[in-house]
């Protein structure tokens, strides 16, 4: 433990090591708590295709010489909203047969772009499995600008956000703005996606999003109880992968370690929810 | 039953989709302490007026007016089936709470007068030393009954039932029926319930109405609970309804 300590206090003195610390951290609890109403409306793929919108959008502005941010930001916003939006145009195409189209696409047409340009290796790998080098000053202000929104948000919005993910047509009888708070779930998961990605890479950052909701519903069973330890576990399982990517011989890559030590944490709880449920029905958390 | 306030009222009220009209100038009032029996077969549009009456679905010409002041909000709807998934997390208290949603405006959590307003309705609907169950765990009747206690919680005078009774068990459907009863009753709750089960839902009612394929007035039946038994459709449907529970039961027993 304490060498464990000494090996973060170690990371923090480098610059881009504690900026992506910060902005992982920030991206991977907004991640977490957005995660628990995705998991929970059966929408565990978007971050997945999200991602991959962001990776066509990616090597298009890589293509063009273009700024990364400003062409991915407004791409996957505006698909979040198309997928996530349950109006009249989802109709024929919907769920996850349209996430899984739509996404794959993408990817297609962003590996297509790149190879026609030319581009390294390197960046193709750097997109797919992130890289907290690539990480910016800018990214760092985003990632504050969006957990200054989700985190409140979530907080200030919690108890609407359950009775929506509960039972939407309730919510929207009793006068809830579901078609809004739609919106802006999907408008926020696109933001933590482009950010995340960069970090985590295209195939991974939906790992951010499932794993602490999931492993939270082995142990708890309140709504609150959910949020509250998916954010905590989600935070955990970052350091610790962040750090164990950092310090193992050579590097390990920090993406999978992180996904790697979400599992892990599965694991752990599956057994433990298994053994506190045996003789119990309350679900005082 | 005049002076009573009117706590709902349909002004020619048309409903369809694109193609198909469902219900051409449906007009009527309820007041305080009414209750209105809605049947008819699948199919007929009940669901549709239910939606309408919640505000889910805009009519195509005519108006539904709340009373004084009662804005759509207030009303309480009970669910024919909530289709949970078999692991949300939500406690029965929980799910009571939520509620108070409409009521709430731009506050983020429920006052101590909401907590302590949602466990008394709990304590009243038996369903009090449920509060810390997760709600996906409870039997059909407990369910039905949380969910009849959110509705309670969401209002004060109007109350909206889908099918209360449906797939539930003889007992637990008899004793929703008398809490519902007890309800209206005592409180003074106006009460628009769609059921399936005839004899039941006549049982109290003040008000009929009885859908059927066709849209225009001439198809449906509205009026008094009394005129509706002595009516043709009403005798109608009453001896079909029968009769399906005597094969019904006869299927069984074979």
């Amino acid at each position: 433990m304490n060498d464990f300590i000494a090996q973060l206090l170690e990371i923090t003195q480098y610059t881009f090591l504690r900026r992506g610390l910060a902005v992982g951290m920030l991206v991977t609890l907004c991640a977490a708590l957005l995660g628990v109403t995705l998991v929970l409306r059966h929408y565990s793929m978007i971050g997945d295709g999200l991602s991959h919108i962001g990776f066509g959008a990616l090597a298009v502005a890589a293509a063009f010489q273009w700024a990364p941010l400003p062409v991915a930001l407004p791409a996957v916003m505006l698909s979040a909203f198309l997928l996530l939006h349950d109006g009249k145009g989802a109709r024929k195409l919907r769920g996850d047969a349209a996430v899984a189209i739509f996404s794959t696409s993408c990817l297609a047409l962003g590996v297509l772009i790149l190879s026609f340009r030319g581009g390294s290796n390197v960046d193709l790998m750097n997109y797919m499995f992130g890289s907290i080098l690539s990480l910016t000053q800018n990214d760092l202000w985003l990632s504050l600008a969006l957990s200054a929104v989700v985190l409140p948000g979530f907080l200030w919005f919690f108890h609407r956000i359950f009775s929506l993910t509960f039972d939407p047509s309730f919510a929207r009888a009793t006068g809830v703005k579901t078609q809004a708070y739609q919106l802006f779930t999907a408008g926020l998961t696109a933001l933590t996606v482009v950010l995340g990605m960069r970090m985590m890479g295209t195939l991974l950052i939906s790992s951010l999003m499932i794993f602490p909701a999931l492993i939270a519903m082995r142990v708890c069973k309140s709504f609150r109880g959910v949020a509250v330890c998916a954010a905590l576990v989600a935070a955990a399982c970052f350091v610790i992968g962040f750090v164990l990517s950092c310090t193992v011989r050579r590097g390990l890559p920090t993406g999978a370690t992180i996904v790697v030590t979400n599992l892990c944490a599965f694991g752990i709880f599956a057994v433990a929810g298994r053994i506190r449920w045996r003789n119990r029905t309350h679900c005082g958390d | 039953m005049q002076g009573q306030l009117p706590v709902l009222e349909c002004r020619a009220l048309c409903l369809g989709y694109e193609r198909r009209e469902v219900l051409h100038e449906l007009s009527f009032v309820l007041r305080e302490g009414e209750r209105l029996c809605v049947l008819g077969e699948n199919g007929t549009g009940k669901s549709t007026l239910l939606l309408a009456l919640l505000g889910l679905k805009r009519p195509t010409k005519g108006e539904i007016i709340y009373g004084a002041d009662s804005a759509r909000r207030q009303i309480g709807y009970l669910p024919q089936q909530l289709a949970v998934q078999q692991d949300f997390p939500a406690r029965a208290v929980e799910v009571v709470r939520s509620g108070f949603l409409g009521a709430m405006g731009p506050k983020a959590w429920y006052t101590r007068e909401q907590r302590a307003r949602a466990g008394e309705i709990m304590a009243q609907l038996g369903v009090a030393e449920l509060a810390d169950r997760c709600f996906r765990e409870l039997s059909g009747g407990q369910q039905r009954r949380v969910l009849l206690a959110r509705a309670l919680c969401a209002t004060r005078r109007l109350l909206l039932l889908d099918e209360p009774e449906a797939g539930l068990d003889p007992i637990a459907a008899k004793e929703l029926a008398q809490l519902i009863r007890a309800l209206h009753k005592d409180k003074g709750i106006a009460v628009i319930q769609v059921s399936h089960e005839v004899e039941s839902a006549l049982d109290g009612a003040d008000y009929v109405l009885h859908l059927t394929r066709g849209a225009f007035e001439g198809d449906r039946f509205f009026g008094t609970a009394e005129e509706y038994r002595a009516s043709p459709l009403g005798q109608d449907y009453m001896m079909n309804c029968r009769a399906g529970r005597q094969a019904a039961r006869r299927v069984e027993y074979e």
